[in-house]
């Protein structure tokens, strides 16, 4: 038990134009969860696909259980006893459980073998999963279960995990800690990623803090402040956003019965959603991914046609009204999907510009774009909200997924909006341009516009609504102050853990 | 071993190279190919690329330039505004002759009358007859989701038909002595689309097609629908939080593409052809296809890509007669163009890397 599990000495990494690793090196020690803390870009995950075998380090080495260990792909890393549940889900909708767990094993046994197997590892390690049901109908708690029992069959000696959490509710972010010290009691190292500092503080046992892909600092994070860490991650001092008052205004927005089937298979139909927005309000609505979230941020901007009374801005019925003519009477949005929906990735900043500023900013005349005016304003929403990048003639693609958020969120607001309605807009975006956009926003409330801030970041939400509801199955809760809501009740409305009161301490 | 690594950005060096590095490497595998069947390549090339422009017989070669490329530019604009949205109208042909058999039809109803009218009204039943022809696979894509690359092939075999039909039947010459085939509008001067510079092959439907092609610039550059067919060609979601209604953009950019097709058609059966006959089409509609993508969807590219398709048709021609070498080959080498200009295009969004792969 002396030498650690699996040793990092001079990882190296390179892009074209990016150093995304510098000579990492720490230790995972047998049965530790060990955190790997950082900003977006920060390069951890670069690491973890180095460990996984999906990267090639330019330089540096690894030794699993002191042995040298430099896995050429993903199944050696395997082999070798390294599991991974990756941040994003490689499910097929249409297949069972059984089905998606069989494909991705090697040698997968006979299917009703495996739906045992399937059983008896997530009932002993409560995290109970039905193998017969199909992936489409679990919600992503439940996904997330499917990607960690795949993992488990495997019966690995280390599990990464890539911001496992993201996607559950509070309930069931208790049901996975459980789980990991289950593990961890049996020797299982865990590499847990996040950037959830209090989660960390709560599950993690060492952690290893990287920026702009070095190591700069190594804690641990039962006995560190999270503010330490945060500014360790962050290189700088953090302020928290602010604002004066919470004066407001008319109503602007009214949504009665608002009502849509699912616009593509697995999509969440919207069931009766009431709702009033005030003009200077801030309306944070929260709900685990898959809840509702698209199919409502789609029915407000126009792309999704319900019928014309279920929404009324400012008195007008405009249910069937069309996206652009929408941005006229001043509702803007921003998708949470910056690629290939919020921006076009092959176009560049100033076309992605003109994709919705045209009616408001007066970029298309008699149908001729103008793009001087068109450059002008993306060179506007460039400046003021730092987006870095060489210029506005630069593809969307070539952008950091931070710093597009950047530019997406900074083209809606720079509009003028009278009600807004962004989806995450801070996801994945580093800690110091979250603050920034946080601020602008609550700026453009201060100023009168009304907000609607969908999110599955529940700090977010508490730090900057008026007013809070969730989204469960298509549901919206009625809105309450948000103020002096506790994450007991906040988890109550987001829908407790889904009907799947966790298998811990009964058997 | 190779790799292929994105680029952050399109390569603009690249953009602009491919068709030359394509054409480039036609003539390599080409020759080849002419040498393999026992020609001389370096010939063969010349007959195909030089001949025709400057050689023994250009004074007879050389309008067919204009003739040719004509109507491939005029269909390949059209369908490279479908192209670039992702709609993908495959039956430019079938277009081309329903715009034919319209203005034709519109020309002999009124024929022998002689009045200014005749050429005005068959160039809008030209539109027309594709225009409409295209609408077929449009409107059952909208309204049905019906695959239109299926729907618009199909039809082109279902006005092939129609042709025969009526170059047979109803719009057979009286006077034709049981011939099969239409009177010869280029005989009837009201409806004659005749060179406006004789003997340079200038004829109306060239003119139009380098209208199109400023059009068409002006259009994808600074107009609206150019930047929302582009839009829906890259990312379709964005297109449509951008405001773009994707029922709409497949009507219209099936009704330019079907219109200027009947155009092609209209200006071809007037002019050179002459009259409708059953082998009237001879496959510009397919051949704009090429010719879309040799120009790069790019209205300058294809003026240029329906020149150089019209200049290896003559070429084509030409080796066949002088050089006895058989049509498939003249075919497979306008193929090997396509092939060619495709796999170089890799180039502008991935670069290649030969490196070798850090091993376990």
């Amino acid at each position: 038990m002396t030498t650690p599990l699996l040793e990092l000495s001079g990882l190296t990494k390179a892009y074209p134009g990016v150093v995304a690793n510098s000579e990492v090196s720490f230790d995972i020690a047998r049965g530790e969860v060990h955190a790997l803390l950082g900003e977006n870009g920060a390069g951890k995950s670069t690491l973890v696909k180095t460990i996984y075998g999906l990267v090639q380090p330019d330089a540096g080495t690894m030794r699993l259980d002191g042995q040298p260990f430099a896995p050429p792909e993903p199944r050696a890393a395997r082999a070798a006893g390294v599991a991974m549940v990756f941040q994003h889900f490689s499910l097929f909708d249409a297949m069972s459980v059984a089905e998606n767990v069989a494909l991705g094993m090697e040698t997968p046994p006979a299917l009703n073998r495996l739906a045992a197997q399937i059983r008896e590892v997530s009932q002993s390690y409560g995290l109970p999963l039905d193998p017969d049901r199909i992936v489409g109908d679990l919600s992503a708690g439940e996904r997330q279960r499917v990607e960690i029992v795949r993992c488990l069959l495997q019966e690995p000696r280390l599990l990464i995990m890539d911001e496992p959490t993201s996607v559950l509710t509070p309930q069931e972010v208790q049901i996975l800690f459980e789980t990991l010290r289950k593990l961890r009691a049996e020797g299982v190292s865990i590499l847990y990623i996040s950037h959830k500092l209090e989660e960390i503080r709560t599950i993690c046992d060492s952690a290893t803090i990287l920026r702009h892909g070095k190591v700069v600092g190594k804690c641990d994070p039962k006995v560190t402040a999270a503010r330490d860490m945060a500014e360790q991650m962050v290189g700088a001092t953090l302020s928290t956003p602010s604002r004066a008052g919470g004066r407001t205004g008319e109503v602007v927005l009214e949504l009665t019965g608002l009502s849509a089937p699912a616009p593509r298979a697995f999509g969440t139909a919207l069931k009766h959603i009431d709702l009033s927005l005030r003009a200077g309000e801030v309306l944070g609505i929260g709900g685990v991914a898959g809840n509702g979230q698209d199919e409502l941020a789609m029915a407000l901007s126009g792309e999704m046609s319900v019928a014309p009374g279920m929404i009324r801005l400012k008195g007008r019925e405009i249910g069937t009204v069309g996206v652009n003519a929408r941005r006229r009477m001043g509702l803007l949005c921003a998708p949470e999907e910056r690629m290939g929906h919020a921006a076009a990735p092959d176009m560049s900043l100033t076309e992605n510009a003109l994709l919705t500023a045209g009616p408001r900013e007066d970029l298309v005349r008699h149908g001729f774009l103008r793009w001087g005016r068109a450059r002008g304003f993306a060179e506007r929403v460039i400046e003021r909200f730092d987006v870095r990048t060489p210029g506005a003639g630069t593809a969307a693609r070539a952008l950091s997924g931070g710093n597009l958020q950047k530019f997406v969120i900074g083209r809606e607001i720079m509009q003028r909006p009278e009600v807004l309605v962004v989806n995450q807009p801070t996801w994945g975006v580093d800690a110091a341009a979250a603050a920034t956009i946080r601020q602008a926003l609550l700026d453009l409330a201060e100023a009168g516009a009304a907000l609607i801030v969908i999110s599955q970041d529940l700090d977010e939400l508490m730090e900057i609504s008026d007013r809070f509801a969730a989204l469960n199955g298509g549901s919206l809760s009625a809105p309450r102050p948000a103020e002096g809501l506790g994450i007991d009740e906040i988890g109550m409305m987001l829908g407790g853990a889904h009907d799947m009161t966790p298998a811990h301490g009964e058997g | 071993m190779i790799r292929l690594d994105r680029r952050p950005e399109p390569s603009r060096a690249w953009t602009i190279a491919t068709p030359f590095v394509a054409v480039a490497l036609t003539m390599v595998a080409g020759g080849l190919m002419f040498a393999l069947l026992g020609k001389d390549p370096v010939e063969a090339i010349r007959t195909i690329f030089w001949d025709p422009l400057f050689g023994d017989f250009a004074s007879y070669s050389r309008p067919q330039l204009l003739v040719k490329a004509g109507p491939l530019i005029l269909i390949a604009i059209g369908l490279s505004l479908g192209f670039r949205a992702g709609i993908w109208n495959i039956g430019a042909e079938g277009q081309y002759i329903l715009g034919a058999i319209c203005a034709a039809a519109t020309g002999l109803a009124i024929y022998p009358a002689e009045t200014w009218i005749v050429f005005p009204a068959m160039i809008v039943a030209g539109a027309l007859g594709g225009l409409l022809w295209a609408m077929i696979p449009a409107l059952l894509k909208v309204r049905f989701g019906t695959n239109e690359v299926l729907v618009s092939l199909m039809l082109v075999y279902v006005a092939e038909a129609l042709l025969a039909s009526m170059s047979l039947g109803l719009l057979r010459n009286p006077e034709g002595m049981g011939f099969p085939g239409s009177r010869n509008l280029a005989q009837y001067p009201s409806a004659a689309n005749l060179d406006l510079i004789p003997g340079t092959g200038l004829h109306w439907g060239v003119a139009l097609a380098f209208a199109a092609v400023i059009v068409g610039q002006v259009v994808m550059t600074r107009h609206q629908l150019g930047f929302r067919v582009r839009l829906a060609g890259q990312s379709p979601r964005a297109a449509v939080f951008g405001g773009v209604n994707p029922g709409w953009l497949v009507v219209v950019c099936m009704g330019i593409s079907g219109g200027l097709a009947g155009l092609a058609g209209m200006f071809e059966v007037a002019g050179p052809a002459g009259r409708l006959s059953i082998d009237f089409n001879v496959g510009y509609g397919f051949t704009a296809i090429i010719v879309a993508f040799l120009g790069r969807l790019n209205p300058i590219g294809i003026l240029l890509a329906g020149l150089l398709m019209a200049l290896t048709y003559i070429g084509g021609e030409l080796a066949q007669l002088q050089m006895n070498l058989p049509l498939a080959a003249i075919q497979m080498f306008q193929g090997m163009l396509l092939f060619f200009l495709l796999a170089v295009d890799l180039l502008t969004n991935f670069s290649i890397r030969f490196g070798r792969r850090v091993a376990a």
